[in-house]
């Protein structure tokens, strides 16, 4: 019984390999965006834990040079004398060969528990690790060094990528740094009554582990981002396999029913159709896990820039997945057929024995529903409203930004409905009317791929303008704050003081880049000391000030504090901070600040120095109108290496290279979004031309030919498009405003101005058209040349 | 007795309130007898097939088969009844589009697991569907496909078949021919046949006739 069953639902995609390739493609394409994503997230995270947990990174309280990169060995052993539980780490750049990589030098006997090998005491590891100088590599770089050390080199996957670690002797001698220390991290367990750090070595600080930032917790916003883009992919997708189940159920409602006449149980019926979904499911799932992993693999190294341009945070260049996420991947192909398929399901489950077996009129269906779908619209709009009003925090954003997508998808269908019934009204010759009247009776079976087209084209307008107002924004930015025509770089106090002497009379000003890491209002902050000048008071703009900001900076009679401070500790123009115990500042002015996600403060150079007076300054913006004679000058005069000076124009270059590729991977799942919907309409309308065969056999029965309907069909394609765009242009400003006034607020801690960019939308809406005419013409082609027999057989069979 | 029917009562909710489609049916069949049921439209008649089939359940009476009453059977218990016992012939045909001709017949004796190829084929060929058997029931003239629905009926071997107006699509020869090869093949299989029809003439050629109006035998 089971087997004659399968063999007749089998039967059925045989026989419309179409619908099976539409429902197979569209879980497929939706399960590959999502497990993609899924997959760059899990890379990503995996690095991040390698990171905390191998090298401690924000895990341990550190102790670092004031100044500089490194510190003397004996430092450390003075720290050791005086009761302070630390181990030493020394961290550089090493070549091996073509490879580049960060090799770490720990000494795993006095690295607190947990750090590095140490976790694995008693392993032989650690002891070759002291004795034998044996280097753990993470894989991607194992292979390099092996090559270009003596020692031996063991490949674990567990450590971050593009880093080595060994023991911190056998780093020192590989690195070339003899005796000099990056850093201490303390032990959580500190002796009492130790000595002083500032009495013992004043020319080191102590960084707490709050201050070294999570990277994990920095960078969720993004991964959040990509989650929300993947979940908007897989919902186009769902579409296209809710409209695939849906059709194919629909037009399988005379097989189940002769099943069920001829003796088939009707549980047992259920039970096979959920079983024949299964396998579609898996087979589907299957092929999107692959599809996922190449679209993760060939997005992976455009994330892994972004990470490192944005955060600072270092992934993997290669994708190495495991059991887990396959499975997961296989689970939401699962959940996705059964979130498709569940109302068709539940519809053959209550289907009378008796009931007609001819495929409904989903018009008559949509229309009973239409008051239900109207109220769900309301309260999904409503309660976007309220999520945007009221709520609180990133995940309260997206929750109102869904609602607000889903109910405008939902809403669609009814819009359409309207205008077009207004159309029908106001046509003039029966062959408008008949096409107005014909193209509203097409809605039902188009309104899922038009709900993917508007998602799509509202999520392209939406993410261009917030990622071109982004741009524009960020290019002001970086006009505004990169003034000086060069920068400089030192390596010690001595040659940071003799640059100055030789730089003043050949610079029209030298603004020494000032700052240190602290916590200011509870929040970890970059604190800049400013040397007050036009350089500042002309080209930085404020979005929120009070008086003569400069001015009262200069005196260190008030403070600028950036965006992302002000939001997060809600202080404005008017409040006072906190700088240390004894000093607190009025806040003058709140800058715009979108180069980082970190809090910053902006004091006067004097009372900077003030505060922390063995700061020294090793980098230096150098004001000049001939920047290139002045970077000569630093090279053959002074004897600086190139590499120690920047210039403006490529520092810039620099940070807009890293902006755009901050948004490459938005872009490529922008694009796949809106590829998948422009799928999703020609599979639609691939699948309802079979069926329009007998609505169109009268239309050409009473005169109007073959070719002149196909013309109409093609039309009407363009015109369901163009409507679409039309709801789909203000949802896009209405999504792009709640990205840069909501989403990226809570996500970055900044508000970006929003700029409209009509050439875009043009150039959108153009494509979108073209896609929805492309996506017309095949179908269009079949019924235009649909054979006059096939018509005929209309009129022959209906019986 | 194969088909024992006594005080059969049925009735549905309409727009204009309860409607009283049978009102106390008492009907009996015995084992290679042919019953024709006649009446107008509305009148009654398929919804006794649909009882006596197992599609529907009355209201009150009883349908007895073998002896067995089918009125108390679950979901379960009347898919069965229709995949072993009674077979059911409509007016629709009701041939599965997406299998060919060959699979359509075979299908319900698949179904119970009694599928015999060589009467598959024999009801084929004395149906006239041999050179058919790899068409779809779209490529079919109403009447062949008609002649499938009846193979497929017979090749599951039930003991009672039921034929709702199974010549209603068909003109007026074409349906005389498919009702004579039908009744052949009843008589041959020795099973009861109990048809619904409009036409006094079709009617006529069955042994016993009894005529349905306003929910009661006449």
């Amino acid at each position: 019984m089971n087997r004659a069953a399968l063999v007749a639902f089998w039967s059925f995609w045989r026989r419309n390999p179409l619908q099976l390739f539409t429902l197979v493609a569209g879980l497929a394409l939706a399960t590959a965006l999502w497990s993609g994503v899924q997959a760059l997230n899990a890379e990503a995270r995996a690095s991040y834990d390698a990171a905390a947990s191998v090298l401690g990174e924000g895990r341990y309280d550190q102790v670092v040079p004031r100044a500089g990169e490194s510190f003397s060995q004996d430092l450390y052993l003075d720290l050791r004398r005086n009761g302070w539980q630390a181990g030493p780490v020394l961290e550089g750049q090493f070549t091996a060969g073509a490879t580049r990589l960060r090799l770490v030098g720990i000494d795993p006997l006095t690295a607190p528990a947990g750090l590095g090998p140490v976790s694995r005491a008693g392993d032989t590891a650690l002891q070759d690790m002291v004795t034998a100088g044996v280097i753990f590599a993470h894989p991607d770089v194992a292979e390099a060094l092996r090559d270009a050390v003596s020692q031996t080199v063991v490949a674990d996957s567990g450590l971050p990528p593009d880093t080595a670690l060994t023991d911190i002797g056998a780093a020192q001698r590989l690195l070339d740094r003899p005796d000099e220390i990056s850093r201490l991290v303390l032990s959580e367990t500190q002796p009492m009554g130790r000595a002083p750090l500032d009495e013992v070595a004043p020319d080191l600080v102590l960084q707490p582990s709050q201050q070294s930032a999570d990277i994990a917790q920095l960078t969720d916003s993004f991964h959040l981002n990509l989650t929300a883009f993947g979940m908007l992919s897989f919902a186009v997708g769902i579409f296209i396999v809710h409209g695939a189940i849906g059709l194919a159920f629909e037009q399988r409602r005379g097989m189940v029913r002769t099943l069920r006449t001829l003796g088939l149980p009707l549980r047992r019926l259920i039970g096979l159709m959920v079983l024949e979904l299964l396998i579609l499911a898996l087979v589907a799932g299957g092929i999107g896990v692959v599809l996922g992993y190449m679209i993760a693999a060939s997005l992976l190294p455009d994330v892994a820039a972004t990470l490192e341009g944005l955060y600072g945070a270092q992934i993997s260049g290669a994708l190495n997945l495991n059991p887990s996420w396959w499975m997961s991947s296989l689970a939401i192909a699962l959940l996705g057929t059964a979130l498709a398929a569940g109302g068709a399901l539940w519809r053959i489950a209550r289907m009378p024995v008796l009931a007609s077996g001819k495929a409904r009129a989903w018009a008559v269906d949509s229309g009973r529903l239409r008051g239900l779908q109207g109220g769900a619209v309301a309260v999904l709009l409503a309660g976007s409203a309220v999520l945007i009003v009221l709520g609180d925090g990133l995940i309260a954003g997206f929750a109102g930004l869904a609602c607000l997508l889903i109910g405008a998808a939902l809403g669609l269908p009814l819009i359409l409905d309207v205008t077009l019934s207004l159309a029908q009204r106001r046509a003039r010759g029966v062959r408008w009317q008949w096409f107005w009247a014909d193209t509203r009776q097409q809605l039902p079976g188009l309104r899922l791929a038009l709900m993917a087209l508007l998602l799509a084209m509202a999520a392209n307008v939406g993410v261009s303008t917030m990622v071109s107002s982004f741009r524009l924004t960020f290019i002001g930015f970086l006009d505004q704050r990169l003034t000086s025509e060069l920068y400089v770089g030192v390596k010690t106090e001595d040659e940071a003081t003799r640059l100055q002497q030789f730089a003043g009379p050949r610079t029209d000003a030298i603004l020494p880049l000032l700052s240190v890491d602290t916590r200011l209002a509870d929040q970890p902050t970059q604190l800049f000391g400013a040397r007050v000048g036009p350089s500042y008071s002309d080209n930085w703009t404020f979005i929120a000030r009070d008086g003569p900001v400069w001015d009262r900076v200069e005196r260190g009679e008030a403070v600028i504090i950036n965006e992302q401070l002000a939001r997060r500790a809600d202080l404005w123009p008017g409040d006072s901070l906190d700088l240390t115990p004894d000093v607190t500042l009025p806040i003058a002015g709140v800058v715009g600040d979108y180069g980082n996600p970190e809090g910053q403060a902006v004091i006067g150079e004097t009372l900077f120095r003030n505060l922390h007076p063995s700061f020294t300054a090793t980098r230096f913006g150098l004001r000049s109108d001939t920047p290139e004679a002045l970077r000569a000058a630093l090279v053959d005069e002074f004897g600086l290496d190139p590499g120690q000076i920047t210039d403006q124009a490529g520092l810039k270059r620099f940070s807009l290279d890293v902006f755009e590729r901050t948004f490459t991977v938005t872009g490529a799942l922008n694009i796949l979004t809106l590829a998948v919907a422009g799928f999703a309409m020609l599979m639609s309308l691939l699948t309802i031309a079979g069926m329009r065969v007998p609505q169109l056999a009268p239309a050409w029965a009473l005169g109007i030919t073959r070719s002149e309907l196909g013309r109409l069909e093609l039309l009407r394609a363009v015109i369901l498009a163009a409507l679409s765009l039309l709801v789909a242009l203000p949802l896009g400003l209405a999504l792009a405003w709640m990205l840069l006034a909501v989403i990226n607020v809570e996500a970055f801690g900044w508000r970006l101005p929003m700029y409209l960019f009509p050439l875009d939308y043009a150039r959108l809406s153009a494509f979108a058209l073209l896609a929805a005419l492309l996506a017309a013409l095949w179908p269009a082609r079949r019924l235009a040349r649909t054979p006059a027999a096939h018509l005929l057989k209309v009129f022959a069979n209906a019986n | 007795m194969l088909l024992e029917i006594t005080d059969l009562k049925k009735s549905y909710i309409g727009p204009d309130g309860r409607i009283e489609v049978l009102r106390g049916i008492d009907l009996s069949i015995d084992s290679g007898q042919t019953l024709a049921l006649t009446g107008e439209s509305g009148s009654g008649k398929s919804t006794l097939l649909h009882l006596v089939g197992g599609l529907d359940e009355a209201d009150e009476g009883r349908i007895a088969i073998d002896g067995t009453d089918i009125t108390g059977l679950d979901d379960a218990g009347r898919a069965a009844l229709r995949r072993e016992t009674v077979s059911i012939v409509f007016q629709q045909f009701n041939l599965i589009p997406s299998l060919d001709v060959a699979a359509n017949i075979a299908f319900q004796a698949r179904l119970a697991g009694k599928h015999d190829a060589a009467r598959a084929q024999a009801l084929a060929d004395a149906l006239g569907l041999a050179d058919q058997l790899g068409k779809y029931p779209e490529d079919l003239s109403g009447g062949q496909q008609q002649r499938v629905a009846i193979a497929r009926t017979l090749a599951a071997k039930p003991r009672l078949v039921l034929a709702d107006e199974p010549t209603g699509n068909l003109d007026e020869a074409t349906a005389a021919n498919v009702l004579e090869q039908m009744l052949a093949l009843v008589a041959e299989t020795g099973a009861a046949l109990m048809m619904a029809t409009h036409s006094p003439g079709l009617a006529a050629r069955l042994d016993t006739r009894v005529h349905l109006s306003l929910g009661r035998l006449a």
